[in-house]
């Protein structure tokens, strides 16, 4: 059924009763073309653009849980193009065009908003960042804007622009096109779409081994039985490790913890993404009105999808000091997902040393965003067996090679990047 | 907040110490191929269960210890100085 102001007005009559399930719930076939591992964001939009764009739509999508229980219901559901180095410039910036017309595409409502992303800035160094990473952004056709001190105080009046702040703002970098999209309808639209071309979405279903012969997958061991087939796509960031050990890999990745809370729901107060790069610190209001925040890694390996009070006191400080006016608001949710952390802070989608096998994974702090690009281009690599030109770069391969792309400079240290 | 037993000042606070990663990863000799130096700097067991790591007292008496932590609950199984603890590696 297609989602329409007629289909509502239809349904009203029947007191919303009688809505059709958006998906099945198939029991999984003794075989598939292509099976992807996870039914988060990533790994139902794999499956949907092998459907829509290469024809492949005997697919499986399993999962574990239920679909986007993982990072896809996790994060503070913020998008954007804003890097400096040229392929995470032209790989997140395909993804911004995705968003822009996925509500369209998938016919189920996204609610992109498009309310803009502002990286504050504090000092004269922060601000040669922000004017060099301006200036590549907009080499590389990506929209981006400075502001001045005094237009960031006219547009979000609550910020702390005074001289005395804790930390002084200085100006900023917008991108006007970024801004946020409400994330679990992400994991429901893809689904419903991929379900419409004959993807079979298979939940409670967790994957507990990858059976490889004469170095090539065979098929995958799950909680519902064995399931042959001759290409496997991994879509489980946060347990990339876990999965590829499976079929015997070691990764460049480790598994943090990434927090995030909201407050309790107010009136439209803040309607920019507010974000700071010095103090660590993300911040947006959900159209609830929950202001949604976060900040920085617990810095030590987690598997938990639960975090430590030192760093809630961390990002509720660092609120504090930029907006003070939100102290009399409460913390009403704190919750923890599990990033992979890559060796250089850039995720991998490609091909494994495995014949069959790929992976969209390492997504870091970046994961959300990158939903309908990595399912794109993942697809891509599945379906030709090899990469897209802007997903080339994101090998394995390129930490033997030396071909790391390290956006932050941090080195193969994983929870600073 | 974790309480982290340091070996030399007892039971402290997670906030007084510094994560410093697996504490499994060994340095190859100078002369070893390029791919054991590729697996020493890159690549990771990252194990969902106990871990081996490497924790300093930054804030404390600054020494280096080694922690051993369930990643899946956060429990913390035991700490020593670094170096080869007396029952080998977690994995």
């Amino acid at each position: 059924m297609k989602y329409s102001i007629f289909s509502l007005a239809r349904n009203a009559l029947s007191y919303h009763e009688r809505w059709p399930l958006a998906w099945r719930s198939p029991r999984p076939k003794p075989r598939y073309d292509a099976v992807i591992v996870g039914g988060g964001g990533h790994g139902l939009a794999t499956a949907y653009y092998l459907a829509k764009e290469h024809g492949i739509a005997n697919v499986a999508v399993l999962e574990k849980g239920y679909i986007g229980s993982g990072n896809t219901g996790r994060n503070t559901t913020i998008v954007r193009s804003n890097y400096h180095l040229d392929p995470n410039a032209h790989f997140y910036e395909l993804s911004l065009k995705l968003w822009e017309g996925l509500a369209q595409d998938l016919n189920f409502n996204v609610m992109y908003s498009a309310r803009g992303v502002l990286n504050l800035v504090h000092s004269p160094a922060d601000m040669d960042a922000a004017m060099r990473r301006g200036n590549a952004m907009r080499l590389n056709g990506i929209d981006a804007q400075f502001l001045s001190r005094d237009e960031i105080a006219r547009r979000i009046p609550n910020l702390d622009c005074s001289p005395g702040a804790r930390f002084p703002i200085l100006g900023g970098l917008l991108q006007p096109r970024g801004g946020t999209v409400r994330h679990d309808a992400v994991a429901w639209g893809y689904a419903r779409a991929a379900d419409a071309r004959g993807v079979d979405i298979v939940q409670q279903c967790e994957v507990t081994g990858i059976r490889v012969e004469g170095g090539a997958v065979t098929g995958v061991d799950t909680t519902q039985g064995f399931i042959a087939t001759a290409r496997v796509g991994f879509a489980v960031a946060g347990n990339s490790s876990r999965l590829a050990a499976m079929a015997g890999l070691r990764l460049p990745i480790e598994s943090h913890a990434l927090q995030a809370m909201v407050s309790d729901p107010v009136k439209p107060v803040l309607d920019t993404v507010v974000t700071s790069g010095a103090v660590h610190f993300y911040i947006s209001q959900s159209d609830k009105g929950e202001l949604v925040m976060g900040g920085d890694l617990d810095f030590c390996n987690s598997y938990a999808q639960r975090g430590n009070l030192p760093i809630v006191e961390h990002v509720v400080s660092a609120c504090l000091a930029l907006f003070p006016s939100f102290g009399r608001l409460k913390v009403m949710r704190t919750w923890g997902g599990i990033c992979d952390m890559t060796m250089d802070g850039s995720p991998i989608i490609g091909n494994l040393p495995v014949k069959g096998l790929t992976m969209t994974g390492g997504w870091n702090y970046g994961g959300f965003k990158a939903t309908p690009a990595s399912g794109f281009l993942h697809a891509h690599t599945i379906a030709r067996g090899a990469p897209h030109p802007l997903n080339a770069a994101f090998t394995l391969e390129r930490f033997a090679a030396g071909a790391t792309i390290d956006e932050k400079g941090a080195g193969p240290t994983p929870w600073a990047h | 907040m974790l309480l982290i037993p340091c070996p030399w000042c007892g039971m402290r606070a997670q906030v007084e110490f510094t994560y410093g990663g697996d504490a499994t990863v060994r340095r190859p000799a100078p002369d070893a191929p390029a791919d054991a130096w590729v697996a020493y700097v890159y690549l990771r067991d990252n194990p969902a269960g106990p871990h081996d790591e490497l924790w300093q007292h930054s804030a404390g008496c600054r020494q280096w210890l080694r922690v051993r932590r369930d990643t899946r609950t956060h429990e913390i199984l035991g700490s020593s100085p670094p170096g080869d603890p007396p029952d080998g590696d977690a994995r």
